[in-house]
């Protein structure tokens, strides 16, 4: 699905990462972790195209993402669900719209989407908080409006950037088979996150790989967590 | 672009449209700039209409008109008119040539000396009007001819003062033309400077588009159709408020004046109906190219 090869990135001072190679296979499920400021948010947006890598090279459904052009990133994107770690939505919609945005944006239909949209915010526990606007939202709220809105287009690929961060843990356990039943169906996950306690949590039902990012490149993580 | 295509963007897609909310400010200034716009390039086109008419008009007249001119002491002027006019009436491509009556050379001088003028008691010469033919006829030769029969005779082809006033009427169309073009200009910086602001204050939205999959079409049209649609209603209502102007001033009478025939004429009343599409066009244009260069910008 995605392939990273040999990719070095920097932000302009020393390289951040380098000579890292990552291949997310089709259904897999990976974490990422690492301490704050290793490059977590940095690899996710290397995935997704937000970044070009400064050396090596990125694929995407097979495709040099290097090579895409600009509507074919666009097209990628909706291929790849992501979590933003700081999510941002459009702040004059109610919620509803902004988790259907991925439809609108795509141009689907949304008499056919509204009966997936209303399961989907109740997966989440959204539904009371439909007609609410982003700012009114608690930070929990955003986090799993973020998933919600990440998973609507049923990508084949889903990023998530500490997609737990802010909300406890009974939710978190919610969000999290959320998506392992999105795994189930087929899809890849990849979810950075600092979670230990999550991430044993998921590797008790699924086969998860979970990826450390120190010296500027990936270790794979030992049966010690 | 189709008919269809052009339709639905002038329809627009809700859906689209909610996506970048609404703006107050920058809208309000584009309608009232691109209403003075409008309302400005009204007048500049009267002016350079008008200006060309008259370019057309004295160009015309004044190349096939011409004056013979008969100085001479009074007892002479009868037999020596008589002459002149034979000989004009010799010339090939003069489609005629007629002595003005002392009632006419009268009405002439009026503005001047006013009504009761004792014409006889004046050395005023002899005027003979000619009207050229097509092929005219060479000035040149005629001079010599007259000058050895007709000492008292003086051709006027008026050539000597018609180039300058046609050269003025030229240059005030040329003028006019210049301030339309200046008024696209400044409307094409305005759009440019109101889209820019506009997308400026949507950076999140923008953003936020671009990460859910939007393309740069569908970011870019939701600007693009409101400033397009703000220029077309602004430039319209300039428009119409200018077109009301001309209409309301004097209208041309005898005197003929180049102020009074300031305006349009016949078919000339279609022509600023094409100012509020060119505005429109001029919006569309900037609002692409300034969303463009900003959605470039991002990854
Ligand atoms: N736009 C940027 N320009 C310059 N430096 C940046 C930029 N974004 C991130 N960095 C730096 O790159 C490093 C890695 O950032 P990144 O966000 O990938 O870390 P992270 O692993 O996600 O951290 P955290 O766990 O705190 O989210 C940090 O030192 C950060 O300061
Ligand atoms: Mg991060």
């Amino acid at each position: 699905m995605i392939e990273l090869e040999h990719v070095g990135y920097s932000y302009g001072g020393g390289d951040l990462l380098s000579d890292l190679s990552l291949r997310l296979a089709p259904g897999s499920f990976h974490f990422l972790t690492g301490p704050s400021g290793a490059g977590k948010t940095t690899l996710l947006k290397l995935c997704y195209g937000a970044l070009m890598p400064t050396t090596g090279r990125v694929q995407a459904f097979d495709m040099d993402m290097a090579s895409l052009d600009r509507d074919q990133v666009a097209l990628t994107r909706r291929r790849i669900g992501v979590v933003h770690q700081d999510c941002q939505f459009l702040d004059h919609l109610p919620l509803a719209d902004n988790i259907a945005l991925p439809l609108t944006v795509s141009g689907r239909d949304m008499s056919e989407e509204s009966s997936n949209l209303a399961e989907l915010m109740q997966w989440v526990g959204l539904s009371s908080r439909a007609d609410a606007l982003p700012p009114e939202l608690s930070g929990g709220e955003r986090q799993r409006a973020a998933l919600a809105r990440a998973v609507i287009m049923s990508p084949d690929v889903i990023l998530a950037d500490e997609p737990t961060g802010n909300v406890d843990w009974e939710m978190s356990q919610r969000l999290l088979r959320l998506l392992l039943e999105l795994n189930k169906m087929g899809k890849t996950v990849l979810i950075a996150s600092h979670d230990l306690a999550l991430i044993r949590a998921a590797k008790s039902q699924v086969q998860a790989r979970v990826l450390r990012i120190s010296d500027k490149t990936l270790h794979l993580a030992g049966a010690d967590l | 672009m189709s008919r269809g295509t052009i339709r639905a963007f002038l329809v627009g897609d809700a859906q689209a449209d909610r996506v970048v909310p609404p703006s107050g400010f920058t809208a309000h200034l584009t309608l009232f700039v691109s209403a003075a716009m409008a309302f400005l390039a009204v007048f500049a086109l009267a002016l350079s209409m008008a200006s060309g008419r008259l370019a057309d008009r004295w160009g015309e007249e004044l190349a096939l008109s011409a004056t013979l001119r008969i100085s001479a002491p009074p007892d002479q002027r009868a037999a020596q008119t008589r002459a002149a006019l034979e000989i004009l009436n010799q010339t090939p491509g003069i489609a005629s040539a007629r002595a003005l009556t002392a009632e006419e050379q009268a009405a002439l001088l009026e503005p001047w000396f006013g009504p009761d003028l004792p014409l006889e008691s004046l050395p005023v010469p002899q005027l003979i009007e000619i009207i050229a033919d097509d092929p005219a006829y060479d000035a040149a030769g005629l001079r010599l001819r007259l000058s050895g029969e007709v000492p008292g005779a003086i051709l006027d082809d008026h050539t000597r003062w018609r180039a300058p006033l046609v050269d003025a009427a030229n240059s005030l169309r040329r003028l006019g033309l210049i301030s339309i073009l200046l008024i696209v200009g400044a409307t094409a910086a305005m759009v440019t400077l109101a889209a820019h602001a506009a997308l400026a204050a949507n950076a999140q939205v923008i953003e936020v588009l671009r990460l859910v999959g939007a393309k740069d079409r569908y970011i870019a049209q939701a600007f693009v159709r409101r400033f397009t649609l703000r220029a077309l209603l602004g430039a319209g209502v300039g428009v119409v408020l200018g077109m009301a102007g001309v209409a309301l001033l004097p209208s041309a009478d005898d005197a003929g004046g180049f102020l009074t025939g300031l305006g349009f004429q016949g078919a000339g009343w279609l022509v600023p109906l094409v100012i509020p599409i060119l505005g429109a066009a001029v919006a569309f244009g900037a609002t692409w190219a300034a969303a463009r260069h900003r959605l470039s910008e991002l990854s």
